[in-house]
């Protein structure tokens, strides 16, 4: 059923797009174009893309028109989005989910003067670059501040799919806790959407009930965050400051930040400097940052926080830096070594310290 | 009794809440022998409706309110276009959803990233001071009761009043009801209203209390769970507010079990509710006396006075 209606809002965004198209030509600004698995109401993901694409506009002004189709699904709808995009004069093209890794290189290659820039993929070509954050850095900051606040050592994760990406997460939040608290422990809860707020909250208040002191999620609602501040707990923001919604719960937030780097590339394209690369930003380029404290963290743990930030901006410090002991205690990582970027892309196994089995 | 399982079975209570809101609005709706597809749609519309009044009221009771009037305007919708017009019920009803689906978006664009207080629980003197009962039945929001209250009205309406057989009667069969002089399409036209605002119910407890927010399309395909709900209850009140709380438990315990560490794929717990409905349905058919006593039968069929 919801692709169906997915279907009939593309066909209605492909309409939307050619009369834009069609009216735009006489003015002949720079044209981006942006493509969203989510709604821009969600507040997570397909919400900072958003606010990227809007800064577009502030630092451009005139000079670039965007446009932007949301709630595309990932699969043959999107190919189609993506060609529509690119045949009505769109000059750049961001496409912003992993599942549109393959129809973005197949309308690329129909279309080589446009360029394309795919997030979370790993496919490139000539005018598709692809970029993504190295949020597992701010994971391994939120951790460090779990394991030192928990007093039941139990740390609940509410997760979304059982993707690298996801794992990872989890993984580097893990690490980092343990280092800091050799006994907490983290208990992971998949919910299978990334969007759901009611499953988000009931994930999160079984947590809780299971004896999670502290909680966090790889998933895109505030409404985690609210069952924490209900219940007395606390939590992370996910991909924006989510304080609003718990102003006693949230310690922090992992935020999303494209705007610098949707900025340049755009700049990049303009002047003709556009080159076909990968972008794996992470806290040093600003790609993932962190709102302010709350004032119920105490200063020990704002220090060890930013010592962490500091030593991963610095180089001195990676997430995962051996030893990394797999769940089974087994050392799969030799002390003084860090993880290849191959390896953290292809993350499948949990680290000592997270309970149950990694559904396959 | 033990706190887990207390704060489990209190979860459990306000995640079917929606579901016994949205399900008892149709299951009253198809009695009338109408079958509106558009639960989901008239929820997302409550939900939305019942929030921005709240925010911007700062009343949470001018907020179910509206919620109940937005399910009700949607409805009445439909209503005309079915019921006056003719329209083939489920594409209406399709259309429906999909009509809630992005009017609400429109309306919650400025509601985005906005939080609610939420709807305070209601402490009844004595009762909610009983040991376990009292905690387990008496610490909740006015919804809630309401949701109980509901079901029970509702039972009674449709087994123990003459009104109740009446919109029975034109469930069953419109013609017969016509000839004996009961206006079908008036009925109808209250019953489904009466659906648009148990809908809109739901929706107002999803964005007020169950996450007291408005995000896009937050109802999730909880109003499809209420429609499985409703065949799966085979229009009973009584089951059907057992079946929510079923559907809900289900939905709650697998979360409970993952924390647990007990690796059951959560993707065939989501289908339970589907299965659960299917294997009743299968069940109730090879009886066929059953579904003749309860299955409406002139559901989803056209009335008009002259066929």
């Amino acid at each position: 059923m919801s692709v169906y209606l997915k279907r009939m809002g593309v066909v209605l965004g492909a309409a939307v797009l050619s009369a834009v198209a069609l009216s735009a030509q006489a003015a002949d600004p720079f044209k981006v174009g942006f493509i969203y698995v989510g709604p821009v109401g969600d507040h997570g993901w397909t919400y900072r893309h958003d606010v990227g694409r809007k800064a577009l506009e502030t630092e451009f002004g005139e000079g670039v028109e965007t446009t932007f189709v949301e709630s595309v699904p990932e699969g043959a709808d999107a190919e189609r989005v993506i060609r529509k995009l690119a045949s009505s004069g769109h000059n750049l093209i961001f496409t912003t989910s992993f599942g549109f890794m393959n129809p973005t290189l197949k309308v690329a290659k129909d279309f080589p003067d446009v360029k394309f820039e795919h997030a979370t993929g790993y496919k490139r070509t000539d005018n598709v670059s692809t970029y993504g954050a190295r949020f597992y850095e701010g994971r391994a900051v939120i951790g460090t501040m779990a394991g030192m606040m928990t007093k039941s050592n139990i740390v609940g994760y509410i997760g979304s799919f059982p993707i690298p990406e996801v794992v990872r997460g989890i993984n580097a939040f893990t690490i980092a806790m343990r280092k800091v608290n050799p006994d907490a422990e983290v208990k992971v809860v998949w919910v299978n959407s990334w969007y759901d707020p009611g499953k988000e909250a009931d994930a999160a208040k079984a947590l809780i009930d299971q004896g999670a002191d502290i909680i966090t999620q790889h998933t895109d609602s505030p409404a985690p965050l609210q069952v924490a501040e209900e219940r007395g707990v606390y939590g992370f923001g996910q991909a924006s400051d989510m304080s609003a919604f718990a102003p006693k719960s949230q310690l922090t937030s992992i935020i999303d930040n494209w705007d610098a780097y949707y900025v340049d590339r755009t700049r990049a394209a303009m002047d003709g400097s556009w080159a076909s690369m990968d972008t794996w930003g992470g806290i040093k380029s600003g790609m993932v940052s962190f709102p302010e404290y709350s004032a119920d963290v105490p200063d020990d743990v704002k220090e060890a926080a930013e010592v962490v930030r500091d030593g991963i901006i610095g180089g001195t410090l990676h997430p995962f830096q051996g030893p990394v002991l797999n769940q089974a205690g087994e050392e799969i990582l030799p002390a003084g070594e860090v993880m290849d970027d191959g390896t953290l892309l292809g993350m499948n196994f949990y680290v000592q310290g997270v309970q149950g089995d990694l559904p396959k | 009794m033990n706190e887990t399982l207390m704060l489990t079975v209190l979860t459990i209570i306000t995640a079917a809440t929606p579901l016994v809101y949205a399900a008892l609005g149709e299951l009253v709706v198809e009695r009338a022998g109408v079958l509106n597809l558009g639960v989901e749609g008239m929820m997302l519309g409550g939900a939305v409706c019942s929030f921005a009044v709240a925010h911007y009221s700062g009343s949470a009771t001018l907020g179910i309110v509206a919620g109940l009037l937005a399910g009700m305007l949607l409805a009445l919708i439909f209503a005309f276009l079915t019921l006056s017009l003719q329209s083939s019920q489920v594409a209406t009803g399709l259309a429906l959803t999909i009509f809630g689906i992005g009017i609400s978006a429109l309306i919650g664009q400025s509601l985005v990233g906005i939080a609610f207080a939420g709807l305070p629980a209601l402490h009844i003197p004595w009762l909610s001071d009983l040991p376990i009962v009292g905690r387990l039945l008496f610490s909740h929001d006015v919804l809630v009761y309401g949701s109980f209250l509901m079901v029970a009205l509702v039972a009674w309406f449709l087994n123990r009043t003459r009104a109740g057989l009446v919109l029975r009667a034109v469930g069953d069969s419109h013609h017969a009801a016509h000839a004996l002089g009961i206006r079908v399409v008036r009925v109808r036209y209250l019953a489904t209203l009466f659906g648009g605002a148990c809908a809109g119910l739901g929706g107002a407890y999803l964005s007020l209390v169950y996450t007291p927010m408005w995000s896009e399309n937050m109802s999730a395909g909880r109003g499809w769970i209420a429609l499985a709900l409703v065949v799966f209850s085979v229009w009973q009140p009584g089951r059907l507010l057992l079946g929510a709380y079923l559907f809900g438990g289900i939905s709650i315990l697998q979360l409970h079990g993952q924390a647990l560490g007990i690796n059951v794929p959560s993707q065939l717990m989501s289908m339970l509710p589907y299965l659960t409905t299917i294997l009743v349905l299968v069940l109730i058919s090879r009886d066929r006396g059953r579904i003749r006593r309860n299955a409406p039968a002139s559901i989803g069929q056209a009335f008009h006075p002259t066929t």
